[in-house]
């Protein structure tokens, strides 16, 4: 029983070695444990495809398997959290989210219990698995579930500062991240501040303003911009709620236009966040919201995917352009 | 509505050495009546309620709260104690009067049940009153949310147990099944489910609504220590659940089965279905008062 992955298995060096991406989320939960934390953590037969097969292996006393049975494992990790330990429990963010949505609302949320949801495989990273397994709502649920704090961390540097922020973070949190393979914006970690946004760039063209995995493209795409003459800044806004409304506030000050890039629906998501300031605010500013136009992604591998929804480098400058171009002459 | 049939009632339930004192027993039927007439005190202020779900429950509620479990009166978040939960959220308006005599909430709380600002509402909120262990509402979370408990008590080194009453109509929840699993795999032999097994639910008798027999062998099969007892026997369910909490060496999870009647206690309700939500006005709670004050269960 419990017989570990040979590491000569296909599935081990797919998980494993070719995206140490994955060894955030372990590692960060290790650092936690190591200070002496009643740190516990859960999966749902993931715990290869989130990295957690690491922690596993070094505190299997506190590493908690719970097969294919994840409403069970939300509301037993709201249990925990009420005797006093502190759960971090992960699967895929369509799992987590859209299955789980009233467990994480009853047990976890309306209950106030320090729960972290950790929602991997967000968006339509999982590429070509299909429909099933993306999960272009998942913003969009937990943002309006009450006392639960959403985060989408852009790398694995931002992840692990995230999980050290949760330790004493009272409040249940939606963590949202990708597949362990993020290109790096934070080379060094850097303490993280939850609803404080991280403001890259300042420009008064357009602002971008990206979470998660639209980060690392968004930042190179305002970066591309600026290269071609665009006063362009750009806003890592890796918490979603509560959001900085007054990084927002700011950057509709600077510039006629905002952006928003996230690997989402465009409905109810950052989009749907950062209109609802806009317009509490009544800010004369034009917003554009870029992602998945309400629909079901095609199937492709991810960097097809990110290519054909204009969600990778290029991508993202066409859009951001065209929308500069677009009010320019209006 | 027919009696259940008692007479599968488990050995443990009959084991003399922990047997409660006549006293104790007549105490323990005292407190199940005045859950019963707190229930309908309560629920006259709200105009509408769960009678007959507190009225099946009303010795479980009594044994658990005034003998098995260990509690320190006034104090309801010391962390050694027992813990206890409910799936049948609705079952609250028999539970509150309780924890309010138990001095775990203001007794002038329950004047203002349900009312505009209350904590104490239809169903439990952990995070408004006092001496609720875990919030409940939705049916089918709390076993879950009790496997958790237990499995964190075993890892921070807790002796407590953690009690989870569900109803027989519960059982149509798949998550319970999830429950079921993982409680036995994970061996959480500190962990005892009671079911409510009184036979209905808001659309009729569980058996029609949708089958859920053979409960006890479902549970069995599941990997479970199960038990069958006659809910209504205080005596006989003190004696069940004082003799699980002595079983040190169990590896298994428990599942008590209490027999129990919806609406014991009140002939109309007892022998009517179309109970499991209701409103008696003035003269039928004048009748049902006097019922449960001549009783004898």
């Amino acid at each position: 029983m419990n017989k570990p992955l040979s590491d000569k298995s296909w599935q081990y060096r797919q998980l494993n070695a070719v995206t140490p991406g994955l060894d955030a989320l372990s590692d960060a939960l290790l650092e936690l444990v190591a200070a002496g934390e009643p740190i516990v953590a859960g999966t749902a037969d993931l715990q290869y495809s989130n990295g957690l097969s690491k922690f596993h292996q070094l505190h299997p006393e506190r590493f908690v398997q719970f097969g294919i049975s994840e409403q069970n494992m939300v509301s037993a990790a709201a249990g925990m959290a009420a005797v006093g330990m502190k759960p971090y429990v992960a699967t895929f963010a369509s799992f987590l989210a859209l299955l789980c949505c009233e467990q994480i609302r009853m047990d976890v949320a309306y209950s106030k219990l320090p729960v972290r949801l950790i929602g991997h495989h967000a968006g339509i990273s999982l590429g070509f698995y299909g429909t099933s397994h993306h999960a272009t709502e998942d913003l969009a649920i937990a943002r309006s579930i009450a006392n639960l704090t959403v985060v989408a961390p852009a790398d694995a540097n931002q992840l692990m500062e995230v999980i050290k922020a949760s330790n004493d973070y009272p409040d249940p949190i939606y963590i949202r991240i990708q597949r362990g393979r993020d290109p790096v914006v934070y080379p060094h970690r850097l303490p993280f501040t939850f609803g404080k946004a991280i403001e890259h760039l300042e420009g008064t063209d357009l602002t971008i303003i990206a979470t998660g995995s639209t980060v690392h493209p968004g930042l190179e795409a305002a970066k591309a911009l600026q290269a071609e003459g665009y006063s362009v800044g750009f806003i890592d806004m890796a918490t979603v709620k509560p959001i900085d409304r007054n990084a927002i506030l700011n950057a509709a000050g600077r510039c006629r236009r905002i952006l928003t890039v996230e690997e989402h629906n465009v409905l109810g998501g950052l989009g749907g966040a950062v209109a609802e300031v806009l317009s509490d605010e009544g800010m004369p500013v034009r917003l554009k919201r870029h992602g998945i136009y309400d629909e079901y992604s095609l199937i492709a591998p991810p960097t097809h995917l990110y290519a054909h929804y204009k969600l990778d480098t290029a991508g993202i400058r066409s859009v951001a352009a065209a929308f500069i171009e677009e009010y320019r002459t209006t | 509505m027919t009696r259940p049939d008692f007479s599968a009632a488990s050995a443990r339930s009959n084991d003399e050495r922990f047997r409660p004192t006549e006293d104790e027993i007549a105490y323990l039927k005292d407190r199940a009546k005045f859950c019963r007439l707190e229930t309908i005190r309560l629920i006259e202020i709200a105009k509408v309620g769960h009678y007959t779900s507190v009225f099946s429950a009303a010795e479980l509620f009594s044994a658990l709260y005034y003998d098995v479990m260990n509690l320190r009166r006034g104090e309801p978040k010391w962390e050694d104690r027992d813990r206890f939960m409910m799936g049948k959220g609705h079952a609250a308006v028999g539970l509150f009067p309780i924890l309010a005599d138990l001095g775990f909430i203001d007794p002038g709380l329950l004047d203002g049940y349900t009312r505009l600002g209350s904590p104490l509402g239809d169903h439990p909120d952990m995070t408004k009153v006092p001496g609720i262990d875990f919030s409940s509402g939705s049916i089918g979370h709390a076993l879950s949310a009790g496997c958790g408990m237990a499995l964190a008590a075993r890892m921070l080194g807790k002796d407590f147990f953690t009690f989870v009453m569900i109803g027989d109509g519960e059982l149509q929840e798949g998550q319970v099944w999830e429950a079921a699993l993982f409680g036995a795999h994970n061996g959480l032999g500190h962990l005892v489910g009671i079911i409510d097994r009184n036979g209905y639910q808001l659309d009729g008798a569980v058996d029609d609504v949708v089958g859920v027999e053979p409960i006890e062998e479902k549970w069995r099969a599941f990997g479970w220590e199960t038990h069958v007892v006659d809910g209504h026997d205080v005596a006989a369910v003190t004696t069940l659940l004082r003799a699980l909490k002595a079983d040190t060496e169990r590896t298994k999870p428990v599942m008590m089965i209490a027999q129990t009647v919806k609406g014991k206690g009140v002939s109309y309700m007892e022998t009517e279905p179309g109970w499991h939500l209701g409103y008696l006005d003035p003269s039928d709670a004048a009748r049902a008062i006097a019922e449960i004050e001549a009783m004898e269960i």
